[in-house]
C-alpha cells in the first residue's frame, strides 16, 4: 500500500526532475515494508548520503516486500544488473537466505557486496528467575541432554536466530545440531513473552529487540555475542569472555547490481565509509541500539563469502537444506 | 489516583486545536477507508504513515492520527458489511451475517444504528480496560504457550459448525478449505509448500486478496448473472431513527461481546476477527434456538461490532506493555512507533508517559467523534455506497482492483483476487457459506504454528497439548461447542429451514 504511494509519488517526482536535465537519483530498494531493520537502512543511509553532499539529489526509498527480500534479489538481478544509481539494503538475513538457496536458485555472487556499517549484537538471555547463572551453564545443561532446553527466537526455524545459539554450540564442540530444540515466533518480543512464561528455557535474538525488557529485568542476559562489550550494556559479559569465540552480529550494510563498473563500486565503498565514519552515523547506531561493526570494499566480499559457505554447513548440519 | 491524574496529562497533550482536528481528519478518513471493501485497518494506518511523516507531526500528533484512523476503519467496516454484504475490513466480516439480512428485511437504519452504538461501548469501554489493567493484563500473554494457542484456535475452528444454520458439514467443508489454502506458501521451516514454483506464492495467499475475492467479486458476478435482483447491491435506506427497543435488548449482548473482544485482542496474534467472530458464537450460543441469527437478528450485529472494537483497544495492551503487536493493524503502528523512536515495551509507561497517556487520551476523543460521525450523521458515509447500481458496481469493482494492486503491485494478486471471485461464485450456488474460508486462511498458519512449536518443546509428545488447566479448559470449551449443536439439534425440534432465498444470507 504505502510503498505503492511513495514509489508513484516519488517515481513522478524523479521523472520531473530527470526530464528536467539534472542527473538520475539515486534509487535504495528497501526489500521489505516501511518500518523494518531494510527500510531502516535505506532511510538512514540515504537521508546522510544527501545529507553529506555525497548524492546531489535526495534518495530515493523503495519498498519492495516478498520472499523475504527474494523478490528485491531477483529484480536487482534480472532487471537492474548495470543500474550504478541503484543501492539495496542487506543483512544478516540476505546472506542467511542466500546460503539455504531461498531465492529461487539465486547465489550470492550475482551482486556485489559494498560493506556493512553497523550491527545489531546477538544476544542469548533467560527469564530472571532461571537456574542458568552463565552462558557456561545453558552450554553445559545442552550437553548433557539436548531435550531439556528449548530456545525462542524471532525468526523462523533456520533463521538467523536459530544459528546464533548453534554457533555457541559448535565453539563449545557440541555439533548434534537436530537435537537442538528452537521455536521461531513472530518477532523477538514475542520470543521474549514466552520464555517469561516459561514455554521456553531461553532466547536469542538482537540487542535493539531485547534491551527493554534487559532493563527493565524480566530478563537475564547471559552473553552478547561480540568481540567487545556494547556500550551502554557493558555488565553483560561477550561470549568470547566466557570462553565460546563466537561473534554473531546482525550487520547493516549495501549491495549494488554485479554489472556494475569498478570505478562505480568504488565510489559506493567510498560514499559508504564517509557515511559509516560521521559523527550522525554515530549518533544514529547509538539511538537504535547498533553497535560498531564497519566493514567495507573488497574485504567485504571475502567475508561474505566466508559467512554464506559457514551457514550453508550449519544449516546442511541441521537439517534446513540439502 | 495517579492513573486519574496521568489520564488529566494526557488530555492536556490531546486537547489542542489541532490534534483535536487532526483526530477528526482521521475519523473521517477512517470510517470511509474502513468502509471500503478491500481497504481495511492495516492498509489505512500504513496508507497515512507516509502522510504524517510528510506533514511534519511529532510523536503524539502521528499517533492521534494514526490512532483515528484505526479506530475509524473499525467503525466503517460495519457500513458495507450491512448495505453490500461485502465486509469492509477482516473483522467486519461476522457483522454481514445478520446485518444483511436487517438491510433486506428494510432494517438497514437500524442495523446502522444499533452497530454503531455498539462499536462505541466495545472501543470504549475497552480504552477504560486499558487505562486500568493494561499493566495487570501484560502478564496474561505469559499464560499463554504454544498449547494454549493451539487450544484457543481450534476452539474458534470447533464452534464454526453453529454458523450456519442450514448444514454443519457445509461449514466445515469449508473451513477445511479456508485451512488448506492457508498452506501455501513457505511454511515455517522455509519450505515452499503448494508454490508451483511461483516466486509470488512463496509468502502465501494474503488473506486480503482472498476476502475482496469471495466477497466483492463474487457479488459483483452474481449481481451481472441475476441484473441486480438477488444481489446485495442497491439496498436502500429509510429514514433514520433510534430503535430504542432494540438497544436495550442488545445492551447485554454488547456487553459480553465487549468483555470477549477485549480478551481476544489482549492475546497476541488472535486479533480483531477472532474477537468479533467469538463475540458472535459466544452470544449465539447464549440465547440459544430463541434468537434468529443470521436472519437479521439485532444482537447478530450487536455483538460482533462491540467484539471486533474491543480487540482493537486490547490489542494496544501488549503493543504498549511488551511491544508485541495483538493484530496486524497494531503492527503497522509498531513500526511507527519505531521510526519516531519510542521503543514499546516494559519501560514505555515508565519513560515516556506523556506519549503513553496522550495516546490513551486520544482514544477517548477518537471514539467520542467516531460515535457523533457513526451513529447521527452516518448517512454521510451511506451516500457514499449508496449510489445507484451502475454507479456503484463498477466503482466496487474499482476499489477492489486498485485496492489489491497496491497491496502488493502485483498483476498476480489480481488474477488470483478474479480466482477467488469465480470460488465465491461457486460456493454461494452450493450454499456453501465463505466465512469459514476466510477465517481458515486468516488464523491456519497461526494455528499450524502453535501446534508444530507445541510438539518441538514437547519432543512430539501429544499430552503436551492437555499439560495446562488452561489449555484444557480451551479444549473442553471446543468440545461442546462442536458437539452440543448437534445434540441440541435432537432435543430441541427446530422448525424445519426454509429455503428460498436463504443462500444468500447463509454466508
Amino acid at each position: 500500500m504505502k510503498m505503492t504511494s511513495i514509489r508513484t509519488a516519488l517515481g513522478g517526482a524523479v521523472l520531473a526532475m530527470t526530464l528536467g536535465g539534472g542527473a538520475f537519483a539515486t534509487e535504495c530498494i528497501a526489500p521489505a515494508d516501511a518500518g523494518g531493520g531494510w527500510d531502516f537502512t535505506c532511510r538512514q543511509i540515504g537521508k546522510l548520503l544527501y545529507d553529506l553532499k555525497l548524492v546531489d539529489q535526495p534518495v530515493q526509498v523503495t519498498n519492495m516486500a516478498g520472499a523475504g527480500g527474494g523478490v528485491a534479489y531477483t529484480h536487482v538481478v534480472t532487471e537492474r544488473n548495470e543500474d550504478a544509481d541503484l543501492i539495496v539494503a542487506a543483512s544478516s538475513a540476505t546472506t542467511t537466505r542466500l546460503a539455504q538457496n531461498a531465492y529461487a536458485g539465486m547465489t550470492a555472487d550475482q551482486v556485489r557486496f559494498v560493506g556493512a556499517i553497523g550491527g545489531d549484537p546477538g544476544v542469548i538471555v533467560v527469564a530472571k528467575d532461571s537456574p542458568f547463572q552463565t552462558l557456561g551453564d545453558l552450554v553445559e545443561a545442552i550437553k548433557a541432554d539436548p531435550a531439556s532446553v528449548t530456545f525462542a527466537g524471532g525468526s523462523a526455524a533456520g533463521g538467523f536466530d536459530h544459528l546464533k545459539p548453534l554457533m555457541v554450540l559448535k565453539a563449545a564442540g557440541f555439533t548434534d545440531f537436530a537435537k537442538v530444540k528452537y521455536i521461531g515466533l513472530d518477532g523477538g518480543a514475542e520470543a521474549i513473552t514466552q520464555t517469561i512464561g516459561g514455554f521456553t528455557q531461553a532466547m536469542t535474538g538482537d540487542m535493539s529487540e531485547i534491551s527493554g525488557f534487559i532493563k527493565s529485568g524480566d530478563v537475564r542476559a547471559l552473553a552478547v555475542l561480540t568481540a567487545e562489550p556494547v556500550p551502554g550494556f557493558e555488565q553483560i559479559p561477550t561470549a568470547k569472555s566466557q570462553g565460546f569465540d563466537v561473534e554473531v552480529v546482525n550487520w547493516r550494510g549495501l549491495y549494488v547490481p554485479k554489472g556494475i563498473s569498478d570505478d562505480a563500486f568504488n565510489a559506493w565503498a567510498e560514499k559508504l565509509q564517509t557515511v559509516a565514519d560521521s559523527a550522525e552515523w554515530k549518533q544514529i547506531m547509538a539511538d537504535n541500539g547498533l553497535a560498531p561493526f564497519t566493514k567495507v570494499g573488497a574485504d567485504f566480499q571475502g567475508w561474505i563469502d566466508g559467512v554464506v559457505a559457514d551457514t550453508a554447513q550449519l544449516s546442511k548440519d541441521i537439517g534446513v537444506i540439502q | 489516583m495517579e492513573t486519574l491524574s496521568n489520564l488529566a496529562m494526557g488530555f492536556g497533550v490531546a486537547l489542542t486545536p489541532f490534534t483535536l482536528f487532526l483526530a477528526f481528519c482521521g475519523c473521517f478518513l477512517g470510517t470511509i477507508i474502513g468502509a471500503l471493501p478491500g481497504l481495511g485497518p492495516s492498509n489505512g494506518v500504513a496508507i497515512l504513515i507516509p502522510l504524517a511523516f510528510a506533514l511534519g507531526l511529532d510523536a503524539t500528533q502521528a499517533l492521534v492520527l494514526l490512532t483515528s484512523v484505526y479506530y475509524g476503519t473499525m467503525y466503517g467496516g460495519r457500513i458495507s458489511s450491512i448495505l453490500l454484504n461485502i465486509p469492509g475490513d477482516e473483522p467486519a466480516m461476522m457483522t454481514t451475517l445478520d446485518g444483511f439480512p436487517m438491510a433486506k428485511q428494510g432494517r438497514a437504519g437500524d442495523a446502522l444504528v444499533i452497530s454503531g452504538v455498539a462499536s462505541f461501548v466495545g472501543s470504549f469501554l475497552s480504552t477504560v480496560g486499558l487505562v486500568v489493567v493494561a499493566p495487570i493484563l501484560a502478564s496474561i500473554a505469559y499464560l499463554f504457550g504454544p498449547a494454549e494457542y493451539f487450544a484457543l484456535y481450534l476452539l474458534a475452528f470447533a464452534t464454526l459448525g453453529g454458523m450456519t444454520s442450514s448444514n454443519q458439514a457445509k461449514s466445515a467443508f469449508a473451513a477445511c478449505l479456508g485451512l488448506g489454502l492457508a498452506m501455501v506458501g513457505l511454511d515455517n521451516a522455509g519450505l515452499p509448500r503448494f508454490t508451483g514454483g511461483n516466486l509470488h506464492l512463496m509468502d502465501g495467499i494474503d488473506f486480503l486478496v482472498a476476502i475482496v475475492g469471495l466477497f466483492a467479486i463474487a457479488e459483483i458476478f452474481i449481481f451481472i448473472e441475476s441484473h441486480g435482483k438477488n444481489s446485495a447491491i442497491g439496498v436502500t435506506i429509510g429514514k433514520l431513527t433510534i430503535p430504542w427497543a432494540d438497544l436495550k435488548a442488545s445492551s447485554g449482548t454488547m456487553l459480553r461481546g465487549t468483555g470477549l473482544g477485549f480478551i481476544a485482542g489482549v492475546l497476541p496474534g488472535a486479533g480483531a476477527s477472532l474477537g468479533s467472530f467469538m463475540a458472535y458464537m459466544a452470544e449465539k450460543s447464549w440465547v440459544g434456538s430463541k434468537g434468529r441469527f443470521g436472519k437479521g437478528d439485532p444482537r447478530g450485529v450487536a455483538a460482533p461490532e462491540a467484539g471486533n472494537n474491543a480487540a482493537a483497544g486490547g490489542a494496544m495492551v501488549p503493543m504498549l506493555t511488551l511491544g508485541v503487536p495483538g493484530s496486524g493493524t497494531t503492527a503497522v503502528m509498531l513500526a511507527l512507533l519505531m521510526t519516531l523512536n519510542i521503543t514499546p515495551g516494559p519501560l514505555l509507561f515508565k519513560e515516556q508517559p506523556e506519549i503513553v497517556w496522550g495516546l490513551i487520551a486520544s482514544l477517548f476523543i477518537a471514539n467520542i467523534v467516531l460515535l457523533i460521525m457513526n451513529v447521527p450523521l452516518v448517512k454521510i458515509f451511506v451516500k457514499v455506497l449508496m449510489v445507484p447500481p451502475w454507479v456503484l458496481m463498477p466503482m466496487v469493482t474499482m476499489v477492489s482492483f486498485v485496492g489489491i494492486f497496491s497491496l502488493s503491485g502485483s498483476y498476480f494478486d489480481m488474477l488470483l483476487m478474479i480466482a477467488f471471485g469465480a470460488l465465491g461464485y461457486i460456493l454461494r450456488k452450493l450454499d456453501v457459506p465463505t466465512v469459514p474460508v476466510i477465517l481458515g486462511i486468516l488464523l491456519g498458519n497461526a494455528m499450524e504454528d502453535s501446534l508444530r512449536r507445541a510438539m518441538v518443546i514437547s519432543d512430539g509428545d501429544w499430552t503436551y497439548l492437555f499439560s495446562t488447566p488452561i489449555a484444557v479448559g480451551l479444549w473442553l470449551f471446543a468440545a461442546g461447542g462442536f458437539l452440543a449443536p448437534m445434540f441440541l439439534r435432537k432435543i430441541v425440534k427446530r422448525p424445519p429451514i426454509p429455503s428460498g432465498d436463504l443462500p444468500l444470507d447463509a454466508d
